[in-house]
Order: structure tokens, then sequence, then C-alpha cells
């Protein structure tokens, strides 16, 4: 189902439900004659195939265990694609977007690679990069669900619908990134384990590996991707699937000759590999449980599991509730006004104490240069009062010199008048 | 054999008085045969590799009954442990003890940090412990757990060497022999093979890893021989499978691995490079293994620790140690130099001297 229908119909269901505890009761009809509305599915179908569809897969394992070329084989193409290197820094994800087609269905493909896992020395931060993208994706389809005008019927779906984890084959069990990581993935994703280059293992190792496995996924609590055994029409070879898991898969876009068949295959000296062959691995078994059963179920359980948790873990993140205190339904809409009014009066209320601490400190500032003024004012009066003080000093030392000037002037003028008639006496003296 | 036989009939054709120095190599030969061999194997790589399957086809024994593997979640905080087990096999009258060293743990925690540093440890531990009892006063029963060679195990299912791995072979390349190996080869197609070893030896190159190189053949080897001994240097580093079972193939039972689509034989040449390592390995570089970690990495780390005691003997006068204090081969630059100095110095003090005691004769006259 298109995502939109999905989420509307949910919707409705929920009021519907609701108006029927209320008073109605249902009751079973029978039908006079055909009426036609058998077609339903079809007209579904038809407009689904009108659409296109959207599948978007997220490959995550070491370098070179064989993503790239699983990928060409699951599809039957040569996607392009570069040999990564080992020395990366960290873990990056690289999304690349295909548009294929089969008869008429329009398949939008998005694969995922994820460069340089397990390449560096440190691992301990190699599954954030990856939770980050699943997350991303969450988030785009979030916000725009969330949108006044939306368009969700062409939105371009990125979230990832199935997660292929490669294990390598040791032979022994899971490798303790392969743990840390899949707990990382199990609740935002639908995980499907694979056995990476699995025609190194053989029968007997195969069997008590893929034991090891499940028992170690089991025992650490790691959820993965069961195939559903709900609908009768699949729930027989799903569940006998769900026995084989992890899948032990080779891939090969190489063909070999074999009896009078070409075929997809890999040449040893001791043999040929032959990648379609159920005796030699399960790559058949992949793909039938990928693509030609379970591809919708997949997009399914990624909108209505792993999206809705997200968005509810979300929208509670930002206080959104369900319910209020007295246990009624909110609805969006309200719960969205109420946070809004909340944000702006928290807003304004925020202004307003801004603006009363400048206002505050406006009226600090004024007080203090006014205080200021004071002083200097003060000051000045000083000063100005000591210079008249020290001023009046002057004067009086001046006129008390003047007067000592004039005294010794009158004192002088005498002396000289008394000298003047002294030296006529002396010189009748001298001639005598 | 061959080569005794040869020195026989060498001295049959001689005309000349017969001196008998000839039978030399049959002296040694019967000595080193009553005296017994012995060699110190480590095994390093993640696990999941094949190393210990590799041993056991090796050697012909089991090894490791009983072993208990960790899984995953007890591996995430993983730290490398060091074990040991010492065997003796014996093989037409020669007797060989066996020590295989162990590394679990490596490259297998999320965090690998300097996961090879107990490596280092370990191999350094024996090269002291050896140097101790060298230079001790009694040297009857000197038991040599030095590690002659490491045989490093690379995953097939990458593009070439990973950054642990050149980490790991760096922080080695000069402490013991390293033999790299293509772990699990039964994963590679004949071309993949050639690619990932052209690869790697590409990367050795680029990285400056020094793996154990096999020594030149002497020029007067026949030309067969020298063919196998090219042929064998430009496989490395070689692709080897192991097995701990014994299956029919063609009418025969080998060791090998059985598959829905064939039997991979562990010792054919077509399939895999194992038998090519276990001739380099056993039958005929084991001895040159133990000689070059003897002449070179133990000389190395001697002269180093050597170097190291004698520049603290210059710092701080008194030393305990129970290693006896060994003579300066050479004396240091420093010191050299402040002995020129004070030669200048102690000339240009002579030579004022004899000047002032001129001076002083000049006055008297």
């Amino acid at each position: 189902l298109p995502s939109s229908t999905a989420f509307n119909t949910h919707f409705q269901y929920r009021s519907v439900k609701q108006a029927r505890s209320k008073n109605e009761e249902k009751r079973n009809l029978s039908l006079g004659g055909h009426v036609g509305f058998d077609s339903l599915p079809d007209q579904l179908v038809s407009k689904s195939v009108t659409q296109g569809f959207c599948f978007n897969i997220l490959c995550v394992g070491e370098t070179g265990i064989g993503k790239s070329t699983l990928m060409n084989t699951l599809f039957n193409t040569m996607f392009e694609n570069e040999e990564a290197s080992h020395y990366q820094n960290g873990v990056y994800l690289r999304p690349r977007t295909y548009d294929l087609q089969e008869s008429n269905v329009h398949l939008k493909l998005t694969i995922v690679d994820t460069v340089g896992f397990g390449d560096q020395i440190n691992k301990e931060d190699s599954y954030k990069p990856i939770v980050d993208y699943i997350d991303t994706q969450f988030e785009n389809y979030l916000q725009e669900e969330l949108k006044i005008k939306r368009s969700l019927f062409n939105y371009h779906d990125t979230r990832i619908h199935i997660c292929l984890y490669f294990i390598a084959p040791t032979g022994h069990s899971l490798k303790s990134l392969d743990l840390v990581t899949m707990k990382k993935l199990d609740s935002k994703v639908n995980i499907i384990p694979i056995i990476a280059k699995a025609d190194t293992i053989s029968k007997s190792e195969l069997h008590k590996f893929k034991i090891k496995i499940m028992s170690e996924l089991v025992s650490n609590g790691v959820q993965i991707y069961q195939f559903p055994t709900d609908d009768e029409a699949v729930s027989e070879i799903n569940a006998s699937m769900n026995a084989h898991l992890p899948f032990a898969v080779v891939g090969s876009v190489e063909e070999v000759k074999v009896g009078n068949k070409t075929v997809r295959a890999r040449q040893y000296p001791w043999g040929v590999v032959q990648v379609e062959n159920e005796s030699h691995c399960d790559f058949v078994k992949l793909r039938e449980m990928l693509i030609r059963v379970n591809m919708e179920d997949l997009r399914e359980q990624t909108h209505a599991r792993h999206y809705e948790l997200y968005r509810r873990c979300k929208l509670e993140e930002m206080g959104f509730k369900d319910t209020d205190p007295d246990s009624q339904p909110f609805s969006l809409q309200e719960t969205y006004e109420a946070k809004r009014k909340e944000f702006l009066g928290d807003l304004q209320r925020k202004e307003e104490e801004m603006r009363q601490m400048f206002v505050n400190k406006v009226k600090e500032t004024e007080a203090e240069l006014k205080e200021k003024e004071r002083e200097l004012h003060d000051k000045f009066e000083q000063l100005k009062r000591m210079h008249q003080e020290e001023k009046r000093k002057v004067e009086e030392k001046r006129r008390d010199l003047e007067e000592e000037m004039n005294a010794f002037n009158r004192k002088k003028v005498a002396a000289e008048t008394l000298s003047l008639s002294q030296p006529l006496k002396k010189d009748k003296d001298k001639k005598k | 054999q061959m080569e005794i036989l040869k020195y026989r009939r060498s001295t049959c054709t001689v005309e000349k008085q017969y001196v008998g120095f000839a039978t030399l190599p049959n002296q040694v030969h019967r000595k080193s045969v009553k005296k017994g061999f012995d060699f110190t194997l480590m095994v390093a790589g993640e696990s999941g590799m094949g190393k210990s399957t590799l041993v056991n086809s090796l050697f012909l024994t089991d090894l490791y009954k009983d072993r208990k593997l960790l899984n995953a979640e007890e591996r995430i905080n993983q730290t490398v442990e060091i074990i040991k087990h010492t065997v003796d096999i014996e093989e037409k009258g020669v007797k060989l003890k066996l020590t295989i060293v162990d590394t679990p743990g490596f490259g297998d925690a999320v965090n690998n940090n300097e996961c090879w540093k107990p490596i280092t440890d370990y191999i350094d531990q024996q090269f002291e412990q050896y140097f101790r009892d060298e230079s001790g006063l009694n040297r009857k029963n000197i038991q040599d757990n030095r590690v002659h060679c490491c045989l490093y195990f690379i995953p097939p299912f990458g593009h070439g060497l990973r950054p642990v791995d050149v980490e790991f072979m760096k922080a080695l390349h000069e402490k013991v022999n390293i033999i790299p190996l293509i772990a699990k080869a039964d994963c590679l197609t004949p071309n993949e093979i050639k690619k990932l070893k052209d690869r790697i030896r590409e990367e050795i190159d680029k990285f400056g890893i020094k793996v154990y190189q096999f020594p030149e053949c002497d020029s007067d080897e026949d030309e067969e021989f020298k063919q196998l001994d090219k042929e064998l240097k430009e496989c490395t580093p070689f692709a080897v499978i192991g097995s701990n079972t014994v299956v029919e193939a063609r009418g025969q039972r080998v060791r090998g691995r059985l598959y829905p689509w064939g039997i991979v034989e562990v010792e054919n040449q077509s399939h895999c490079d194992f038998v090519k390592l276990r001739n380099m390995l056993i039958r005929s570089h084991m001895h040159d293994l133990k000689d070059v970690t003897c002449d070179v990495h133990y000389e190395n780390y001697r002269a180093q620790c050597i170097q190291e005691m004698t520049s603290k003997l210059a710092q701080d006068n008194r030393m305990e140690s129970p290693i006896p204090i060994l003579p300066l081969s050479t004396p240091d630059v420093d010191t050299e130099k402040l002995i020129k100095m004070k030669d200048e110095e102690l000339k240009r003090m002579q030579e004022m001297l004899n000047k002032m005691q001129q001076q002083m004769h000049e006055k008297d006259q």
C-alpha cells in the first residue's frame, strides 16, 4: 500500500471504531447478486502499478565481503561500483538510486552501502553513522507528514525497508562488531542476517554455524525480521524459510558452462559453485523471500512498526501526548495549537523578562552616573574654596610686604638726608 | 641425505692421500640428531581464520583438543592472551621440540587499539630472558624460547591488507620473521588469488613492511632447484587451506574439505599453496628461520639493550644489575669531543708555560 493511504486508513479506523462502540452493532448481510466490489484489490493494484514502487535496501558488512556482487546477482544488473578502500577514517553511507522495470512494474530501487565498515582499528563508533542515516530518513518523512501543505503521494520515500547484514564466514560465531551493531539496529529496521561468501564453509560446518549464530542472536535479544506467517497463502513457505536463517549466500555475475547450460557460478579448480543451485547455497531462498514474496510486507513493517516507533518517540520528546489528564483523546491539531500557544507564551515571557532586565540596568547606570556627577560637583566646590582661601592669604602677604617696603623706603630716605649734612664737616677737618 | 652422498662420491674419485675432514657433515648430522632440535612458531590473526586447523595440518597432529571458543558477546572487550603449546615429535630418529605460540583475542574486540602490544611484549621478554641467560655464568642448559617465526593470517574476504594487518606487521617486523599467509583460500578462484597476492605484495612494499625473505640460492645449485626457488618466491604470500578431516578423493584418503560441488585437497598444489608452505617452513627453511632470528632479530635487540644500558650508566655511576658490565666497544661521540677539548686546553696551557719560562729566562739575563 502506498504509505499515505495506510496512514489515513489507520486514522479512519480509529474514529470508526469509536463511533461503533457508542451505538452500533455489526450486521452481516448476504448479497442478492454480484455487486462487483470484489474488483477493489485489482483497482488498488492498478493504481499502485501506475504509481510505481519504491524499495530501499541497506547493506551492512565489512569491505570486500561481497555486498555489491550480491546486489548485482539479486537484481541481475551491473550497478556501477568502484572497489572500496580499506583505509577510510570512518564509516560512510553511500546511497544510490536506480530505476528498474520488469514487465509493466516500475521499481525505484535505492541501495545504501556502508563504506569502510569493519576496517578501523577502533570500531566503537562504527554503528553511529548507520543509525543516524536510518533516523534521518524517518525524520524527513515525519517532517513531510507534519507539513501543512504536503504531498505524500509523490514523496520519494527513502526509509530503509530492509537491512541485509553480511556475516563473515568464519565458521565459529558472530564477530563482536556484528553483535553490537545488530543490537543498535534491530529496533529501527528489518534485519535479515546472511552468511556471505558461503562457498568456504562445508555443509556440516554450515549447520553448526547457523545454529550458533541464531542462538547468539536470541540470547542477546536481537530482533531479526521474521517472514510473516499470518497470511495463509504464504505462511507455509515463510515458516520453512524462517528455519533456514541466516541464509548462506554466494554471489556471482560470471557465467560458467555446466553441462549444456550456462549459469551464474564461481569456477574453482575443484568444482563449480552454482549460485542458483539450492544444494550449493541459499541464494534462491533469499531472492524468493526478499523480492518475490515479502517485499510488500517489508515496506509495510517499516512504515507500521519502525517508523511509528520513531515517530512516537520523537513526538513524546517534543512533549506531545495522546491523552490529557482526563483520558480524553487529544487531536494532533489541538495539541499542536496548545503547544504553539505555550511556545509563544514562553517567548513573550522571555521577551518581557529581557526588557525588564534592560530597563533595570538602564536605571542602575543612570543612578550611578548621577552619583558620580554629584561627587564631581562637590569636589569642584571644594577646590574652588581652597583656591579662594589661598588667594586671600597671598593677598595678605602681599600687603604685608608692601608695608614693609614702604617702611624701609622711608627709613632709607631719612638715612640719606642725614648723611648728606655730615660729609662737609669731614672735608673741613682734612684741610686744616 | 643427498648432500652426504655427494661428498662420499668425491672421496672415491680423489687420488691424493685422504685426510678425512670430508666426514665433518656426517659428524654434524650425527651430533644434531643426538641433541635434537627445537622450534618456536607463533600464529596470529583474527578468530576464525583457520589457524589451529592449519597448524594441525602442518604437523599432522591434533594440538587443539577440547578447545573452548568465546562467543561474540564475550569478545566485545576481549584482551589478547598468549598461550603456548609444547609438543615433542619424532621422525626417523630426529627429535623436534615444537612450541606453538597462540594469540587468541587478536583483532576480535570492538576496539583493537594496540592489540599487538601483548605479542610484542612476549617476544621481547623471550629475548630478554635469553640475553640474561647468555650473559650468565652457567650457560650449560640455556633454553631457547625465542620466537623463530610468526605466521600471520590475512583474511581472504577483503581487497588487500587492512589497517590492523599493516599495524601488526609493522610492530613486529623487526622482532620476528613474519610470513604472511592468505587464510581460507578456498573462497577465492585462481584469478582472485593472483589479484589478491599482487595487491598484498604491493601494499607490503608501499608500507615498508619487512617480511621474511628467502635466502638467495647458491650459484652452484642446479637449474631445477633454482627454478623451484624462483617459483616459491613469486608465490608469496602463500594462499593456504587447512583441514582436520580426511576425505576420499580420486581413490585415495587425503586431508581435505568436502563440498557439494567438489573436494578441496589440502596437499594438491593446484588447489592451494599448503605444500609450498610446509616444504618451506619445515623441510628447507626451518633452520634458516632460526638463524635469522638469532643473527638479526636477537642481535638487534641485544645491541639496542646494551646501548640503553650504557647510556644509563653514563648518567648514574652506580648500577645494580646482575648483568655484568661489558666494555664499550666504541667511545661515545660526546666523550670524544670532551677529550679533544681537554687536549687542546692542555696544549695551550703548555705553550703559555713555555712562554713564561722563556720570559723569565730573558729577564734574568
